[in-house]
């Protein structure tokens, strides 16, 4: 095992290091880095001209250009990373911290959500296979294959941010836009629902009748301005949870499941007063509420242990999974009782340019918004790619998880169809998907390139871009070691992790 | 044995021969495999109907304006031809007459934008089928090599696989698309510079096939035989993994006119007087309140042409890609599919055949509609091996 990953690692740095040799030579070579000061009619251009190439090294030969890049980046083995200046003398690894942190935030949010969705969407067409929704989820699977990313960025700068903005000036829905969603709903929900035409056509309805009623109260009640959960909701909805997520994953005859969910859920109504002031205004930000994240499914694995009797794993899953829910809305409710205040601040929320409003000053919570509704945009287009490639792989691998002997076998001896799906296809269709996540962060960060030029971004995809177009080799460098790292990286851990699922293959 | 069996009367036995070449007759064709690849093809309504609007694409994006764009084809005008804007630039098709003088309306200084979005469609296709070519014959060449010599020229041609899938797929075409920029022959060198990006999928793919392919008797015999590499290779397993090396092409063109058109966006593609779809987005995308159009054409035909090609090779693989696997029971008909027929659910899931619903016979033709993977973008995770 170790000699395995010391090998990989070798092999690693190796190819990293042939990597960067390749991208330098074709750098340094695809065009003039003088050009522009060749041209320019500053008085002082015989000294710029200097000074860049006193910034290069322009003046040695190629190799001992890579020679020096090389000794700066082997400084990393020992903790002092020397990533080389730019071709203006700033300093390429300063350059790194200040964009790698917006650029991160972007890929991780765009890949964790895509994950969500994807295989949901992935599951639910493999359970539904050659319905409608299926053939709708395919249809829309190879558009966006096919959507180039940047044209579907300024739509939706236009469609979902100033049409947006626009709206929330007097968010008001008519009567047209309710019946719109009501249809489309009622049409989509006994889709993914299935069942008896006649179940189906039931499901539609109440739909239809909820959206007419839901939509004009959230309306009347002013919701997009000053929306809120509040504890009351918070509990209902957990509630509605731990017994959904009981009868999902282990069904509701397991009263031991459903109690040690709803003593979480109870816990939780308990520590969203108990931290209500705290999180007002949280002292350290994110790192405490982390902390408390890390604590609440502690006490979640905990309860489930304790309640969970002889199916411990079960009531662990499930009361781990409810208390990771329940904690996102008591983060929502805070953050939507920031919302009207920083509305108050920023009233155009959803932002086109930038990772992050420029002289923007406000709590935790509305710095907070600030950052999230600057990432709307960017992480949805990033994701589209991303959502179908998981939608498809998901649902091959179901379907081919489906197809096996194990799966026959366990309908023959009478298991029934939730356990099957979730725990003998779901399971074990997952085991693929682990190297496509490594291979999918890697698309992300490329992807990133161009979600950043669109919106204005000054991560690490616009350090790549700039250098590139400038033949500066020192910024194209740290962006290809880095991805090539993090790609490198993930690769080693999604192969352990293929190990650690698939017990048939060693490494 | 025979003694026990009674002689068979002579008009007995002209009887049996008849019911015999009767069922014969009356049984299904056969078909060779070429005859069989088209058939499941043409089954393949969505593949079909992408395969006349690329034909399509292809047709009028050639005629109209010529293959030197400078309007010698049917459609008089030059995409570099600059001139009066007329009433804003908005198009006039449709308004005036069937075309009208300016179809996709005029930039802003007064370029016909139908000459120009055709021009920028030759130049995209002609770039696509470039890197698919050069990236296909490359990786089919080192996948070839790592899979039959096996040993230190595998090892050597796989670490450079690996270094070239280190670096993202987009950075690294942009580093090429840069570097070529400096060279003569303009979108050709560009096209086939972008393939050395995008190689590396085919050859895990080819050498994943060829390994397979090793372990065959056919193979061991022409060996034995004395057969030179060569020739084992060209005549022996490239045609017997030319279906997945096809289809694997196909999905390298929908990708690769993704990839053109984000570097023509990001500056590192065709560069300027030179047109592709990318680019005209990349200078008209601050239009798009004003002059809406300008932005919509070049998208629409990058989505148009995309999605067909994706199509095409989905059709393609259905047909003949021998290692895909129809999972999961016969497609159901419309009616099943959209809730109408019940039964169907409880079917499928047993795993039994639906074709008493689907409304036709399902043995000999795949039924139309998607299958069951996507478009991989020309590289496989799942076939990642594993031995390092």
């Amino acid at each position: 095992m170790y000699s395995y990953v010391l090998k990989r690692l070798l092999s690693a740095v190796a190819v990293l290091f042939g990597a960067s040799l390749l991208v330098f030579v074709l750098v340094i070579n695809s065009g003039d880095p003088l050009q522009e000061l060749r041209e320019s009619n500053a008085e002082n251009v015989e000294f710029l001209i200097q000074q860049r190439i006193a910034f290069m090294n322009l003046d040695e030969p190629w190799y001992s250009r890579y020679w020096i890049w090389l000794s700066g980046i082997a400084g990393c083995a020992v903790g002092a990373c020397e990533f080389g200046t730019n071709m203006s003398g700033q300093d390429v690894g300063a350059m790194v911290a200040n964009s790698a942190s917006s650029t991160l935030r972007l890929v991780f949010l765009a890949t964790i959500l895509s994950i969500i969705i994807g295989i949901l969407t992935g599951i639910i067409t493999a359970i539904r296979q050659y319905s409608s929704l299926d053939y709708a989820v395919s249809f829309f699977v190879f558009l966006f294959f096919s959507l180039p990313v940047f044209w579907a960025a300024v739509l939706a700068k236009d469609w979902m941010g100033i049409t947006y903005n626009n709206w929330l000036r007097e968010p008001n829905f008519t009567w047209t836009q309710i019946t719109v969603v009501a249809v489309v709903l009622a049409i989509m929900v006994p889709l993914i629902i299935g069942g008896s035409a006649r179940r189906r056509l039931l499901t539609g309805a109440v739909m239809f009748g909820f959206v007419l009623v839901a939509m004009p109260l959230l309306d009347s009640l002013n919701y997009a301005r000053e929306p809120r959960l509040g504890p009351a909701v918070i509990t209902l909805l957990g509630v509605g949870l731990a017994f959904g997520l009981t009868a999902l994953l282990s069904g509701l005859r397991n009263r031991r499941v459903l109690y040690s969910a709803l003593t979480v859920v109870g816990l939780g109504l308990v520590s969203y007063y108990a931290t209500f002031w705290l999180l007002i205004d949280p002292p350290g930000g994110w790192l405490t509420i982390a902390g408390l994240f890390v604590v609440t499914i502690a006490v979640a694995v905990l309860v489930g242990r304790a309640m969970g009797g002889h199916a411990k794993g079960q009531a662990v899953a499930v009361s781990v999974i409810t208390a990771a829910l329940f904690a996102v809305m008591v983060l929502l409710d805070h953050f939507m009782r920031a919302w009207p205040g920083f509305l108050g601040i920023k009233p155009r929320p959803i932002a086109t340019i930038g990772s992050s409003s420029p002289n923007f000053s406000g709590d935790f919570w509305q710095v907070a918004l600030d950052q999230g509704t600057q990432l709307v945009l960017p992480t949805t287009i990033l994701m589209l790619v991303s959502v179908a490639t998981y939608t498809r792989y998901t649902r091959s691998s179901m379907l081919e998880a489906v197809n096996q002997d194990y799966i026959r076998t366990a309908r023959a001896k009478g298991v029934n169809e939730r356990t099957v799906v979730f725990k003998h296809a779901f399971r074990n269709s997952m085991i693929p998907l682990t190297t496509i996540v490594a291979f999918d962060f890697a698309g992300l960060i490329g992807g990133a390139v161009v979600v950043e030029q669109v919106f204005g971004w000054s991560g690490m995809g616009d350090m790549f871009v700039t250098g590139l177009s400038s033949s500066d080799p020192a910024p194209v460098m740290a962006f290809t070691l880095i991805t090539g790292a993090a790609a490198v990286l993930f690769n080693l851990i999604a192969d352990l992790m293929y190990a650690v699922l698939d017990p048939r293959i060693r490494v | 044995m025979s003694q026990s069996i009674p002689p068979i009367p002579p008009e007995d036995v002209r009887s049996a021969t008849e019911a015999e070449d009767a069922k014969l007759a009356s049984a299904q064709r056969s078909y060779s495999q070429g005859q069989l690849v088209r058939r499941r093809f043409f089954a393949h309504k969505p593949a079909v109907v992408s395969m006349a609007a690329l034909i399509f694409i292809i047709l009028l994006s050639i005629t109209s304006i010529g293959f030197s764009g400078q309007g010698t084809g049917w459609w008089s005008k030059s995409f570099l031809a600059t001139g009066l804007t007329v009433d804003g630039g908005v198009p006039t098709m449709f308004r005036d007459g069937f075309l009208g003088e300016h179809p996709f309306g005029q930039d802003s200084i007064g370029r016909d934008y139908f000459a120009m979005v055709m021009r920028g469609t030759q130049q995209s296709l002609l770039v696509a089928l470039g890197v698919a070519l050069s990236s296909t014959v490359l990786g089919v060449l080192v996948g070839a090599l790592a899979g039959y010599f096996r040993g230190w020229i595998e090892a050597v041609l796989m670490r450079i696989t690996d270094v070239v899938i280190v670096v993202p797929l987009l950075a690294l075409a942009a580093v090429f698309g840069a570097y070529a920029q400096g060279l003569p022959g303009g979108t050709l060198t560009l096209a086939l510079f972008i393939g050395l990006a995008t190689w590396t999928g085919t050859a895990r793919l080819v050498r994943a096939e060829i390994l397979s392919l090793r372990e065959k008797e056919y193979v061991s015999a022409a060996i034995a035989m004395g057969a030179h590499p060569a020739r084992i290779i060209l005549k022996h397993m490239l045609p017997n993994s030319i279906g997945v090396i096809v289809v694997n092409a196909t999905f390298a063109i929908a990708a690769a006119i993704l990839l053109e058109t984000t570097l023509s966006y990001l500056g590192f593609g065709v560069q300027a007087p030179e047109t592709s779809l990318g680019a005209l987005i990349q200078n008209n995308q601050n239009a798009f309140t004003t002059r809406p159009w300008l932005f919509w054409f070049p998208g629409l035909f990058i989505i148009a042409i995309a999605l067909s090609v994706n199509f095409i090779g989905d059709g393609l693989r259905d047909a003949i890609d021998p290692r895909q696997k129809r999972t999961g029971s016969a497609r159901p008909g419309w009616r099943t599919a959209f809730g109408l027929l019940g039964q169907a659910t409880a079917e499928e899931r047993s795993g039994k055949q639906v074709t008493e619903l689907s409304g036709g016979p399902t043995q000999m033709q795949p039924p139309a509609g998607m299958t069951d993977h996507g478009p991989d973008l020309g590289y496989d995770p799942t076939d990642e091996k594993r031995d390092s």
